[in-house]
């Protein structure tokens, strides 16, 4: 029976870039996955004729320019399109739009306060010095910091440089703004609860913690810490769906003659006298392979498809006291044409971003109780966009599509396993919501995916529906991402590694975690290094 | 007091009214005799209407020229580098033209139009050097800039706004072919020609019926995300698509005041232009000697190591000596490259050189200098198959 040099199990972006970066180094590598189809939460399926959803993830800054042009995806038809504008419909009617030209953004929050208008000033560029800080980490295995390996060391140098050079005053702000709560973030610059609301959608997105809960500030961060084209802090829409992502990484991983098997699920990884031999599928096929890369969750990963008897002790609790809490859920719509709004005039500019339907943190808050309390949130946070008012290729001429994010849908209800009829009553909310706002949005609809949770983990295997493959909180992040001790990719047995979400730098359309992760397999295995450094941002 | 329109500073084009609607930023530059748009509004937004939707760009300035006669033909291949014969009524050619010694005078587009008719479209002004080949031949010559007005209009969903149009037929157009479609009581001329190295098209028609072709497309447009475009835009995805511009990546011969600033066809990476297989055309002569003797520069395109546009930067070998300059150069968005047009001193630009670049950037009032490692690379730097394909896929 053939023999791999590696196979890496998960066609999720992660995946891909791991196993791109393993062949381009002349390794014979396998990717299986479990769906008939590629791509795992960066996705594009058509649903309804006409129509093309991206059915997860729906908008990219995170993923690293540095792989995009090394493995030449613009080549393989990938293009990213950046958006900007965005609003939040307030509940008496009006609403604040996030231009992106200074002045006009000046004007539209002076609407609403003229001093937060100028506080913005001082909020971007404290905001700016964290994302300049932290972005140069993406790129760069973390160190343990319990080794006294010549490579840990100089990594914590490096990093304790990085920091110290700041000065006093910013290593404080640093380490405040990293563990508190966006909530309170937020209140230390603007007076407007309107402002306030639209900018603290970024610190709960696909996180079980509400707006005044401690950690959320880094969750904005990490919303902030991608780039378009060098804006930093930018979004853009990748044409014909996230899905073209994940493509594009397959087309480049086949170049350098890669194999990807669908329909492939990885019942368990095969273990023999402490080092990985190779996979078994679900239907009893054996693939071999003395290198075995998980980009499944740190869950699934060595609580499903791994044997307890295989693991250290440490690492079955650590895995099962991993924070994995799936809080969001998704719609996507096909609308047989634009939708209007009552408060700004149709095809307004603004609407070619997110738009948003919850004015106050009290809001964001309460629908935060509504999750903690085992259901969805009654008046959730949405992040709404309608791609196809700038890409031609996802409805036909006219019509459109809307990706609608939901903050907060539990993994389960009250407790119990979500019913199709709940999962409707869910849909219904939030559609119900949007329709305050806009007249012929409900007449529009003509097809709409409703995803918790539970599709989410029976169709992607995120456990729990969590979208970032484990929350975001310090106590999981950088070296103590998915644990302490294994933050360096490699896994507890030998020849085992983790390319996924799960692993640092986290969650998002990112491919770092996929390629930090090659190049430890890659030194391992004393292979020249495929993977680029980092643009440098100075 | 009323002014001459003569006397004018600028003059407003044809589409003046609906450019000037449109353009938010007022940002307008002078292009010849006329004022354009550098950036309607957002710069992003107006450069992936290019590589994603539909674009529109004011090409009135373009120098144009009306060449009729029956000795056409002829003079064309002796004014132009390229064999003319072979191109036939409706089709487009893309060539230079040199002066004696063999360096390019300007770049351009031949359009065939009809029989014993053809149009030179360029950026700069040669209507005394046009005339002065023309000594012997039967041809007449006269400048038509004026009197022809043109849009480009560019990008993946390009042809399905023509076709909304009701452009019938637009679709077989193939790259370099051009058609008539009666619009507006008159004749429209469409060519599959651009400078976006994308799908696209330009429309000509006399400046009478210019507003009502612009609400026309437009309106067809909308459905496809049509949008306005300035020369900031346009400049991105030229480079993006390796072409040059007279005026930036070479001085056309005519206005050369200094030594060794004049480029021959091969000094401008345009070798396959020269076609030595006709007996007779300006400056075969001089080119010949060169190409036995070896030319002075060479120019490449150079992919750039990192993310900081190399404009305006010296390029230098392993030796840390000057070996050339960049003449254009830009972040890619499409490419998701750093890339850079660039003259060398002979022999340097090979594939395996060493070669920096010198890249100045700034970052909060402070300068900072690197040296970038540059890759030569042939072809463009984007080349989307849609570009050639006929019909052209849906997008
Ligand atoms: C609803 C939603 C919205 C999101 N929105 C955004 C967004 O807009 N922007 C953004 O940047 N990020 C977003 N994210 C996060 C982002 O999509 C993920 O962090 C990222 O896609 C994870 O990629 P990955 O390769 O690490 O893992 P995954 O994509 O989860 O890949 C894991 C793969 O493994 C496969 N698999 C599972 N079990 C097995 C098995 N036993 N055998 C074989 N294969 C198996 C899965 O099918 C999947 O293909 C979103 C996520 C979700 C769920």
């Amino acid at each position: 029976m053939k023999k791999y040099d590696a196979i890496v199990i998960g066609a999720g972006h992660n995946g891909l870039t791991n196993a791109a970066y393993l062949a381009k180094a002349g390794l014979d590598v396998l990717v299986l996955e479990k769906n008939p189809y590629i791509g795992g939460a960066t996705v594009s399926r058509s649903l309804y004729e006409g129509w093309t959803y991206s059915n997860c993830s729906y908008v990219c800054s995170l993923f690293r320019p540095e792989i995009y042009r090394d493995l030449e995806l613009a080549r393989y038809g990938l293009q990213i399109i950046p958006y900007e504008g965005g609003i939040t419909f307030m509940k008496n009617g009006d609403y604040f739009g996030n231009y992106a030209d200074d002045e006009r953004h000046h004007r539209e929050i002076a609407r609403h306060s003229k001093r937060d208008a100028n506080a913005y000033h001082r909020y971007t560029a404290d905001v700016s010095r964290q994302t300049r800080l932290i972005r140069p980490f993406m790129m760069r295995t973390p160190p343990d910091p319990t080794s006294f390996k010549p490579r840990d060391v100089m990594e914590l140098i490096y990093i304790i440089k990085t920091y110290w050079d700041l000065g006093e005053e910013i290593l404080y702000d640093t380490i405040r703004f990293w563990t508190m709560s966006v909530g309170d973030f937020l209140d230390e610059y603007f007076e407007s609860s309107i402002i306030k609301a639209h900018l603290a959608g970024a610190g709960i997105i696909g996180t079980a913690l509400g707006v005044y809960s401690p950690g959320t500030a880094y969750v904005l961060l990490h919303h902030y810490m991608g780039d378009v084209d060098g804006t930093i802090g930018a979004w853009g829409f990748a044409r014909g769906g996230m899905g073209s992502i994940a493509k594009a990484l397959a087309d480049a991983f086949q170049s350098f003659g890669g194999e990807i098997k669908v329909d492939a699920g990885v019942d368990k990884i095969l273990v023999s006298n402490g080092r990985v031999k190779g996979v078994v599928l679900e239907n009893g096929d054996e693939y071999h392979a003395n290198t075995v890369v998980s980009n499944l969750d740190p869950k699934r990963t060595f609580l499903k498809i791994m044997e307890e008897k295989d693991l250290p002790a440490d690492v079955v609790k650590k895995a099962k006291n991993f924070k994995i809490r799936g809080s969001s859920g998704k719609l996507n719509i096909s609308l047989d044409g634009m939708p209007s709004f009552y408060a700004i005039p149709k095809d307004h500019e603004l609407l070619k971003a997110d738009f948003h339907f919850i004015d106050s943190m009290e809001r964001m808050e309460r629908a935060y109780d509504d999750w903690k309390n085992g259901t969805w949130s009654k008046d959730p946070y949405l992040d709404t966009l309608i791609p196809t008012q700038v890409d031609p290729t996802m409805a036909p001429p006219g019509k459109h599509m809307m990706t609608i994010f939901v903050q907060y849908c539990p993994p389960k209800v009250e407790g119990k396993d979500w019913t199709d009829e709940q999962r409707d009553a869910f849909g219904k909310t939030v559609i119900d919501q949007i329709s305050e706002y806009s007249p012929d949005f409900k007449d529009l609809i003509l097809h709409a995916e409703i995803r918790t949770p539970r599709e989410m983990e029976n169709e992607v295997g995120l456990t729990e529906g969590n979208i970032f493959h484990g929350e975001l909180t310090m106590d999981q992040l950088l070296f103590n991402r998915p644990f302490p001790g294994y933050a360096q990719y490699r896994g507890p047995v030998k020849g085992m590694y983790m390319s996924g979400s799960g692993t640092h730098p986290g969650g998002g359309v990112m491919g770092a975690p996929g390629a930090n992760s090659a190049k430890e397999i890659l030194r391992d295995l004393r292979r020249k290094n495929t993977v680029p450094e980092a643009f440098s941002d100075e | 007091m009323t002014v001459r329109e003569a006397d004018k500073r600028v003059l407003q084009t044809p589409f003046h009214s609906r450019t000037s609607a449109l353009c938010e930023t007022n940002l307008w530059s002078p292009w010849k005799a006329y004022t354009v748009v550098d950036c309607y509004s957002v710069l992003t937004n107006e450069y992936f209407a290019i590589r994603n939707a539909t674009a529109v760009f004011d090409l009135t300035p373009m120098t144009k020229y009306r060449i009729t006669g029956k000795d056409g033909l002829a003079y064309l291949d002796k004014l132009m580098t390229r064999k003319m014969g072979k191109l036939s009524p409706g089709r487009v050619m893309y060539s230079v033209w040199c002066n004696d010694l063999g360096h390019v005078l300007d770049d351009g587009t031949v359009f065939h139009l009809k029989e014993n008719h053809w149009r030179l479209c360029s950026q700069e002004r040669h209507l005394d050097w046009l005339l002065a080949t023309a000594m012997g031949f039967d041809v007449d010559i006269d400048d038509e800039t004026d009197d022809v007005t043109g849009l480009a209009v560019q990008g993946p969903t390009s042809c399905q706004t023509l076709k909304t149009m009701n452009l019938q037929g637009v679709e077989n157009l193939k790259p370099f072919q051009l058609k008539y479609f009666p619009f507006d009581g008159t004749e429209l001329m469409v060519s599959r020609t651009g400078f976006t190295g994308d799908l696209g098209y330009e429309l000509w028609i006399a400046p009478a019926h210019a507003e009502t072709l612009w609400d026309a497309l437009f309106a067809a447009g909308k459905p496809y995300g049509i949008l306005p475009i300035g020369t900031h835009a346009l400049d991105i995805v030229r480079i993006e698509a390796g072409f040059i511009q007279a005026g930036v990546d070479f001085v056309p011969a005519l206005e050369v005041v200094r030594a060794g600033r004049g480029r021959s066809p091969f000094e401008l990476g345009l070798d396959w232009l020269v076609q030595f297989d006709k007996p007779v055309f300006n400056g075969r002569k001089a080119l010949l000697e060169e190409k036995e003797k070896g030319s002075r520069y060479r120019f490449v395109r150079l992919d750039v190591e990192g993310n900081k546009p190399a404009n305006e930067s010296f390029i230098y070998n392993g030796k840390k000596e000057i070996v050339g300059h960049v003449t254009s150069a830009t972040w890619s968005p499409s490419a998701k490259m750093n890339i850079a047009l660039a003259s060398l001193d002979m022999p340097w630009g090979r594939t395996d050189d060493e070669i920096y670049t010198e890249v100045y950037y700034n970052r909060e009032l402070q300068w900072n200098r690197l040296m970038a490692r540059c890759r030569v690379v042939g072809g463009a730097f984007f080349d989307p198959p849609r570009r050639r394909k006929t019909p052209p896929l849906n997008y």
